[in-house]
């Protein structure tokens, strides 16, 4: 009784050979039953994710959100899909058919495709795939593919821009992402899921916060929600790449962050909060997909905690906090683990968690004095008056500094 | 015929079609996406070969970055995009006959080879091949020296990406 989900599959697997299917049809069917199952069961849990989102955003911004339509407003998701159903549907000039087609198809396709290595608990995963963070990472390349196809298929330059400036933002957030996520690897000793997460006697976030930190943010980067949302930067280039997308095409593309938003969360929680793991979820299961559940909603929280209090950042400073700031931090981490690694003692689980958390510290502490001092000389450079700025410099009388109600005769209309 | 092979039909079908449309589609955009089908068909096989690990490196550097780096090319470049281009040059007989030699070659050497027949062996469970490439690579008996090589090859070609896009005026 502890895990249902496995006794019907049992059950099933037996009635179907009972019926005379040969053992390797029977084998086939289960998989792709299994496969229909996850997916629908994950679209379903997307179209609540709208309600979701526009019920915390609404208490972000001290509104009520939709509370009209069923209990809780519960119902406005169906008939938001209803209103994007029945929308026309626009085809840009120019654009090209079959791409333009597609692009949405993969950007939510990519999303599913990384529920197949995420253990839900112990029992019920798509498989314990032995590359399983590679792949996570594969797909991730797979889904910068889909923004790419729309931004040019849209035959809009603001749209192509905005795939541009995707494609530069997916590329890049991906070094630390990827190096961060060794870490687990190497404290799990193995690359696949299911095995990170059985190894987590210790949740990995006591034993690397920074590796922690780092991949949730790499992950809202390559999300490209705020502050990262320089793709749908809306006074700059209207809406990125899906500018051209209307009805249903664009509810895809909705329906794929969102639920990118909630991968995130499961994918971190899996790293380094233990996934499925919690109080009696190893005798029973079941219990497992409540915890994992649990978790990933709530780092989905986080991320619509971030995107609703922080304004968007410049290019500039997106590049540089990556490139200056993420990426030595994760090459640093990913030495200091490896090192620490080999040199603490593995059979003596306490000693080994506390000297990886205290090199964290010492790294947290000397990235702060790092930032602090840098802090200092860039305050200093951005206090310096600018010479077209400030009148002693440019070496003649401002046309501002002078009092409004006595004009002078030599204004500068001359 | 097994299911192994039907599986191999299919792969091959959509790799050698996908790899066919790469050299004859007009525009260079579609030439970019067939060939990032031709490449996952690939990857695809791979996965049939139970190589996991390649098949996930396959998608990672060829479809992630290089292919990436390619449609980057095209859509930088003014007016190549748009199915205008002609599609071939006036090397394309040196192409042809270079083509054919080598497509002759690859036969010829694989009419040499005996392990059409053989099946392919079953893996257990246990064999990590993923763990084996690891010390391998940092074995002093076997691929540390290329291992090391090939780093300070990238690492030259890194120091060198910044010297080329090293700013001098900020001086």
């Amino acid at each position: 009784m502890s895990d249902p989900f496995n006794a019907i599959r049992v059950w099933l697997a037996g009635l179907l050979s009972s019926l005379g299917l040969p053992a390797s049809l029977v084998t086939v069917v289960m998989a792709v039953l299994g496969v229909v199952v996850l997916c629908s069961l994950i679209l379903v849990l997307d179209i609540f994710l709208v309600w979701v989102e526009r019920k915390v955003v609404a208490r972000f911004q001290d509104r009520l959100g939709p509370n009209r339509l069923g209990p809780f407003g519960l119902i406005q998701p169906l008939a938001d899909i209803i209103k994007l159903l029945i929308k026309e549907d626009i085809f840009p000039a120019g654009g090209d058919k079959i791409i333009y087609n597609l692009a949405p198809i993969m950007a939510l396709a990519t999303v599913l495709l990384l529920w197949a290595v995420l253990p839900i608990t112990s029992t019920i995963y798509g498989t314990n795939l032995s590359v399983g963070i590679l792949y996570i990472v594969a797909i991730g390349a797979i889904s910068t593919l889909g923004i790419i196809m729309a931004g040019w298929s849209s035959n809009n330059k603001y749209a192509l821009l905005g795939a541009f400036r995707t494609v530069a933002q997916m590329v890049s957030y991906e070094v630390p992402m990827v190096i961060a996520m060794l870490i687990p690897v190497i404290l799990a000793r193995s690359m696949g899921l299911s095995d990170i997460v059985e190894n987590q006697t210790v949740w990995y976030v006591f034993l690397s916060p920074v590796a922690a930190v780092i991949v949730l943010l790499t992950s809202i980067a390559e999300l490209g929600r705020a502050p990262f949302d320089l793709t749908e930067a809306e006074s700059e280039i209207v809406a990125g790449f899906h500018i051209e997308y209307s009805g249903m095409k664009f509810g895809l593309f909705y329906a794929g962050e969102l639920l990118h938003a909630l991968t995130i969360g499961a994918v971190v929680s899996t790293l380094f909060f233990g996934g499925w793991r919690g109080p009696g979820a190893e005798t029973f299961p079941i219990l497992g997909i409540f915890y994992f559940f649990l978790k990933a909603f709530f780092f989905y929280w986080v991320i619509m905690w971030i995107k609703y209090s922080l304004p968007r950042i410049r290019i500039d400073q997106m590049l540089n906090f990556n490139w200056k700031f993420l990426t030595p931090l994760a090459l640093t981490v990913l030495i200091v683990t490896a090192l620490l690694d080999k040199v603490l003692p593995r059979d003596n689980m306490l000693w080994y968690s506390l000297g990886m958390l205290l090199a964290n510290l010492v790294i947290i502490w000397v990235t702060l004095l790092i930032l602090h001092s840098r802090a200092r000389v860039e305050r200093k450079r951005v206090a310096e008056p600018s010479p077209f700025a400030s009148p002693e410099r440019s070496g003649e009388a401002h046309p501002t500094s002078q009092p409004p109600q006595s004009p002078s005769p030599s204004s500068p209309a001359s | 015929m097994t299911s192994q092979q039907f599986i191999f039909i299919i792969l091959a079908a959509i790799t050698l079609g996908s790899a066919v449309m790469v050299v004859t589609a007009r525009n260079l955009v579609h030439a970019a996406l067939w060939l990032i089908a031709a490449l996952f068909g690939v990857a695809c096989l791979f996965v049939a070969l139970d190589a996991g690990f390649l098949a996930v490196a396959q998608v990672i550097i060829y479809i992630g970055a290089i292919s990436i780096l390619i449609i980057f090319a095209i859509m930088l470049t003014r007016g190549v995009g748009q199915g205008t281009s002609t599609q071939t040059n006036a090397n394309w007989g040196w192409g042809a006959l270079l083509a054919v030699v080598f497509f002759g070659g690859l036969v010829w050497l694989l009419s040499l080879w005996s392990g059409f027949t053989t099946q392919k062996p079953e893996i257990g469970r246990a064999f990590d091949p993923l763990r084996q490439l690891g010390q391998a690579l940092v074995s002093p008996n076997a691929y540390v020296i290329p291992f090391e090589v090939a780093s300070v090859l990238l690492l030259a070609a890194l120091i060198g990406a910044i010297i080329v896009a090293w700013d001098r005026r900020l001086k």
